[in-house]
């Protein structure tokens, strides 16, 4: 089921080299590097636009939190299914949608993903298995213990994987979701994004554990910690957790320690943290930078590989402002449309 | 009328308002302590706290974790033993995770315990649509909360009512929601200073009128008065009621403004559909006021779907202005 390939594998063999290079060729590795870049530069088109006035409403970026997307989702399917958040731009991206039609959607016109009713806060892209971000903290989580029940029910082999952030782990849904999840022994993987703050709330004020992670022994499963920022160990508890759900022995809590550059949405004069604390996570911890340097390392690319992708994926965010600024407005003469499902 | 101590005025935004009202309810009463979702240092979501927690430290401008259900909880446990808690959501819909504490337990602890406590809690709901932040952030819900017996829901739609009625709401011994449309936080008015009251439970004339009574609620009351000016220029006479007070309605000044001036249209943002213009028609119908109508009674309400996030069909979801001149005179003029 997983998109997982050995064959011509990344120079410097030996078990020492870090899982990613064992376990996916080396194509996959620079489409995730790809991805990671599409992530970024989209975010910073968004921003760009919003301030310009093109983009209406509000957004959360995941900018310093890349990593964590991509990892996640590269040995994933498109039957795989997540549920996202309300900073959900990168799990779209990084389980495979079309950037055009997310800007097209944040430009509130037709064809977006969501046909201009949803924008940032509600982008999904259910084609390729994100069965949506959410404006509501914590509300994916039940959703996805029930996208595995079903997986579980159907026997597809799926597995769900359910983004949500430090802040979340203190709403009742997820203490509820991840008992079910466990009880039931449901194929679901919840992943933590842990960047330290819940709009302005640390995780030291809101949440009585040291670690999200620690949560799972309340409810029975194993609680993985993992620096978020690199790509490898992150897709190596996944791959651990994923086998686990895909083995009938229930779900997995991965934790994702990282950190988001820009402030909460649009608003925010960052008084809950210094500017050292962002500007060391920015020089010295940016995942992907680091990640460029590992591919480098291994042989999997150069510099002008490196420049090779960051044009075309610039030119994929130009072509992708192009589409949304072009795509028609929906009409008003059809705002009760999807209200309730059309019927013959 | 309503002020008991009133003094000089200034001009405040509906937010500074609020902010003032939770400053001097602290102030004179050590009971009174506000919690919320970033309520602290980052002064709230629409910055309604601002810097209170400067002024009176963080044990009395409390950050929650992000538990609504927990923390409305805890707010009313409070109140039950002798605090005044203020609950702040950072946006209305978010309430929705807490309606358990708010509908069973808040709304009545008092009834089922025989009247041997009172749960004198406040909460605020930032609500409504205008900001483009979509459909789990936008809605109108009050008329949930004004069908549970045991709360009371006001919605005030001025600078001035907003601090006067939140200081009524502090003294209330019974669970108040304050209403505030996000809309109006910047809007800016007259402000007393100092310690006043407004009170729960009544309506305001805004307009006076003769031809057509259009009671509306919030950010309405204010379109609702632009469409009246444009309407007086074509010789159309509206008289303007701000309700603001959803539960216990005021129906008296309803009833003898139908009865002056024949006609009523009720202006809401929440959906149409079993809204409050639903209670206020029903409420007219059943009163002596029902013989004096010369015209159907007329609801203008939310559209019947969720908020969406495109600008147009946002505005297109609420009424507007133009909506509201064009049915009153489809009314008056026998249009319709
Ligand atoms: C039920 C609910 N409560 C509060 C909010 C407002 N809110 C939106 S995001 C956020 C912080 C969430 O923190 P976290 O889960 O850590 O995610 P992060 O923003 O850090 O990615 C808050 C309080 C909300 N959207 N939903
Ligand atoms: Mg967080």
């Amino acid at each position: 089921m997983s998109a997982t390939a050995k064959k011509g594998a990344a120079k410097k063999d030996g078990a020492n080299q870090p899982f990613i290079y064992r376990q996916f060729d080396q194509d996959k590795l620079r489409d995730a590097l790809r991805k990671m870049y599409l992530i970024r530069q989209f975010e910073e088109g968004a921003e760009e636009s919003y301030m310009r006035g093109l983009i209406h409403g509000t957004m959360h970026l995941s900018i310093g939190q890349e990593a964590s997307a991509v990892g996640i989702c590269l040995g994933l399917s498109d039957e795989d299914q997540i549920t996202s958040t309300h900073r959900g731009h990168g799990h779209c991206i990084a389980k495979g949608a079309d950037v055009s039609r997310m800007f097209a959607e944040f430009f509130g016109k037709t064809t977006g993903y969501c046909r201009g009713r949803g924008g940032s806060m509600h982008i999904a892209d259910v084609s390729t298995g994100n069965l949506g971000a959410n404006g509501i903290v914590g509300g994916g989580l039940p959703i996805a213990v029930g996208a595995a029940l079903t997986a579980k029910k159907m026997k597809t082999g799926n597995v769900v994987v359910c983004f949500f952030g430090d802040g979340a782990n203190n709403e009742g849904a997820f203490h509820e979701a991840l008992n079910m999840a466990a009880i039931w022994k449901l194929p679901v993987v919840f992943v933590c994004e842990n960047n330290g703050y819940g709009m302005s709330t640390s995780v030291a004020r809101a949440t009585a554990v040291p670690n999200i992670a620690d949560r799972a022994s309340a409810y029975a499963m194993p609680g993985v910690i993992v620096d978020g920022n690199v790509v490898s160990d992150v897709a190596e508890a996944m791959h651990e957790a994923t086998e686990r759900a895909r083995n009938g022995e229930g779900p997995t809590l991965l934790e994702c320690k990282t950190y988001r550059y820009r402030g909460h949405s649009k608003s925010d004069r960052n008084r809950y943290r210094t500017k050292e604390e962002i500007e060391e996570w920015m020089t010295e911890r940016d995942p992907i930078e680091a990640f460029e340097s590992q591919l480098m390392e291994f042989g999997v690319i150069d510099q002008n590989g490196i420049e090779e992708i960051r044009e075309s994926v610039r030119k994929e965010i130009e072509a992708g402002i192009e589409f949304a600024k072009e795509s028609p407005m929906p009409e008003v003469a059809n705002l009760e449309k999807y209200v309730y499902t059309e019927q013959a | 009328m309503d002020a008991q101590v009133e003094t000089a005025t200034r001009e405040l935004s509906y937010a500074q308002a609020i902010q003032e009202a939770m400053a001097i309810a602290m102030e004179r009463d050590e009971r009174v302590f506000l919690m919320g979702e970033d309520i602290g240092v980052y002064g709230g979501a629409f910055q309604v706290t601002g810097d209170l927690v400067e002024r009176f430290g963080p044990d009395r401008v409390m950050d929650t974790p992000i538990s609504e259900l927990g923390g409305a909880g805890v707010a009313v446990g409070a109140a039950v033993t002798g605090m005044r808690p203020i609950f702040e959501f950072q946006f209305s819909d978010f309430a929705t995770l807490a309606m358990e504490q708010i509908v069973n337990q808040a709304a009545k602890m008092r009834y089922m315990l025989g009247g041997a406590v009172s749960v004198p809690v406040v909460m605020r709901f930032p609500a409504g649509s205008g900001t483009g932040a979509a459909a789990q952030h936008s809605q109108s819900l009050e008329a949930w909360l004004g069908h549970v017996p045991g709360l009371k829901v006001i919605q005030p739609a001025t600078p001035h009512d907003a601090k006067g009625m939140l200081l009524a709401a502090i003294e209330d011994p019974d669970p108040v929601m304050i209403y505030e449309h996000k809309i109006l936080y910047k809007m800016k008015g007259e402000v007393p200073e100092g310690y006043y009251t407004v009170p729960i439970g009544k309506a305001e004339v805004r307009r006076e009128g003769a031809d057509l009574t259009i009671v509306a609620t919030s950010i309405m009351v204010h379109k609702s008065l632009d469409a009246a000016k444009q309407l007086a220029e074509e010789g159309i006479d509206v008289e303007v009621i701000d309700l603001r007070t959803v539960r216990p309605m005021d129906r008296q000044t309803i009833i003898e403004s139908v009865c002056k001036t024949s006609r009523l249209m009720c202006v809401y943002e929440g959906v149409k559909t079993l809204g409050v213009g639903a209670e206020i028609s029903a409420m007219i119908a059943e009163s002596e006021a029902f013989d004096y109508l010369d015209a159907p009674v007329v609801r203008l309400g939310g559209a019947e779907t969720p908020i969406p996030y495109n600008p147009e069909l946002e505005k297109a979801t609420v009424p507007q202005v133009d909506g509201i001149v064009k049915a009153a005179r489809e009314l008056v003029t026998g249009a319709r």
